[in-house]
């Protein structure tokens, strides 16, 4: 795939001194190109073929700059030597597009075009703004990171958050971002031998396995306990349980690591009553220990209620912030769950009003109309 | 990132603190005023916050269906109705603090006498997609 190319393409011409944003922008150039003539006449070097045509492109630029501003640019021909050790270009380049000292969204932009080879255009699409204002966007990142070094090392906990991120934004537009993110990971995953990074990727690729299940034709979502399993893809679930287990080997538990844990422990379960809550539960303890995160205690509260039966998990609940985003969605659910339809329906229109998704929103509203339906009769 | 909806209103919000008729400042005042607006919606596209800014007619009517095969319904346009939307602005920032900082900054738009209009903008948050994640 020619956009896996990219993040190499960078480094070379990072090491023959280019900065950072002129060689992204080079290689951005050279890939237009290549998606242009590839097809009639496909490179035997694919890698040479872009590594040329890139230079080729900032030595243009480079020129035409200096013929504007008449004065020298300073164009360094030799591939700058490192000292020590080799590092690894592309990862380099997953480190410095997560770099802290860039916001969430900027590091996802540019993370998408420099290492995922995205034109601006697509990236834009995705996130649903214009392209002028991603293209500001992706620019300012690239100045943010001006001073950092190339070969500098990073930390793969940013990253991780970034690819992530771009998981969970789904699939809009034109751009299916949960693949683009898994092929990322993928790559990434290839590249470093770290726990946490295969978490990650197995947390993905459970998750994207039900993806066929997880709307309707209409759009609407269906919740996991009535999703058609038989859609679930289990070449996915086989290859995110491999992985997973592979990095609960090494016995460094982490946050993405649980999480795939509860995904491959629904995964396993071919009918939702088939469900293997306690350990979930005992995920979510793991989950809220290493995290503390508020969202994973609320979570926690749905397991224990179908664990230990609905009782149980409103007293879990009664211990959290009834503030927290989603409170009384859990609540409502329990509540049904509970044989007390009228505070359910009560809970169910309330959530609705505070939901920040339309898909929840609509879910939310359903139930309520479901339950108030059945009031009635 | 999240998008927020500026919505100015002609009427229906509580009233501004320089609250003067457009149609009372002096062209130079109206120029300036639309100069900044030009220049807000600039600087937020070199932010990367930019997504969209719209102005609305005034002159609007009601609609709707009225039955299989015939046509719809009109009614208005209605000179006192009690909420007027003048226009908008989509921003597309980090955090909701951001989103109130910029619409106070569009609530400082030049207005009578060159002072600040301290016009009443409603901020909405936009629903989003769902995300892939949530149990």
């Amino acid at each position: 795939m020619l956009r896996a190319l990219t993040p190499t393409v960078i480094g070379v011409l990072v090491r023959r001194g280019v900065d950072f944003a002129t060689a992204e922008d080079a290689v951005q150039d050279a890939l237009v190109e290549a998606f242009r003539v590839w097809p009639a006449e496909p490179p035997r070097d694919p890698k040479g073929w872009l590594v040329t045509v890139a230079w080729r492109k900032f030595l243009d630029t480079a020129r035409a700059d200096a013929s504007r501003r008449h004065r020298e640019t300073r164009v360094e021909a030799e591939p700058s030597p490192v000292a020590g050790e080799e590092v690894d270009d592309t990862l380099q380049l997953y480190f410095l597009c997560a770099h802290p000292s860039l916001t969430p969204a900027s590091a996802v932009a540019l993370t998408l075009r420099a290492v995922g080879g995205l034109s601006t255009r697509q990236i834009a699409q995705a996130y649903l703004v214009p392209e002028a204002t991603m293209a500001q966007r992706i620019s300012r990142a690239k100045r943010t990171v001006s001073g950092v070094r190339f070969n500098q090392p990073g930390d793969v906990a940013t990253v991780l958050r970034v690819l992530y991120l771009v998981f969970n934004e789904g699939y809009s537009g034109d751009v299916d971002l949960a693949g683009e993110a898994i092929r990322l990971t993928r790559q990434l995953a290839a590249k470093i031998n770290h726990e946490e990074v295969a978490g990650l990727l197995a947390l993905m690729l459970l998750h994207h396995a039900r993806r066929p299940a997880r709307t309707g034709p209409d759009g609407r979502l269906i919740p996991l306990a009535e999703q058609d399993r038989s859609l679930w893809d289990t070449r996915l679930i086989a290859e995110g349980v491999d992985v997973l287990q592979a990095a609960l080997a090494r016995d460094r538990l982490g946050e993405f690591q649980a999480q795939a844990a509860i995904a491959a422990l629904h995964a396993d379960a071919w009918a939702a009553e088939e469900t293997d809550w306690s350990q979930i539960v005992e995920w979510y303890d793991e989950l809220v220990r290493l995290t503390g995160s508020p969202v994973a205690s609320l979570n926690r509260a749905v397991a224990v209620g179908e664990a230990d039966g609905p009782r149980a998990g409103l007293a879990a609940l009664a211990e959290l912030d009834p503030a927290l985003p989603r409170h009384a969605a859990v609540a409502a659910y329990l509540h049904a769950r509970d044989g007390d339809p009228v505070t359910a329906a009560r809970l169910y229109a309330e959530a609705a009003r505070s939901a920040s998704s339309l898909p929840e929103r609509d879910h939310l509203t359903r139930q309520a109309a479901r339950l108030n339906t059945q009031l009635r009769s | 990132m999240a998008k927020y909806l500026l919505l100015k209103h002609y009427r229906g919000a509580p009233p501004a603190v320089n609250d003067v008729p457009m149609n009372q400042w002096t062209p130079e005042e109206v120029s300036a005023h639309v100069q900044y607006m030009r220049d807000f919606a600039a600087r937020l596209e070199g932010t990367g916050e930019f997504v969209d800014s719209q102005g609305l007619s005034p002159e609007g009517m009601f609609v709707r269906y009225d039955g299989e095969g015939r046509p719809p319904v009109t009614d208005g346009p209605f000179a006192e109705t009690k909420d007027l939307i003048a226009g908008w602005m989509v921003i597309d920032v980090e955090t909701h603090e951001r989103a109130l900082e910029l619409a106070g900054e569009l609530s400082a738009a030049p207005g009578a006498g060159g002072k600040p209009i301290h016009e009443w903008l409603e901020v909405r948050p936009f629903l989003t997609a769902s995300h892939t994640i949530t149990e």
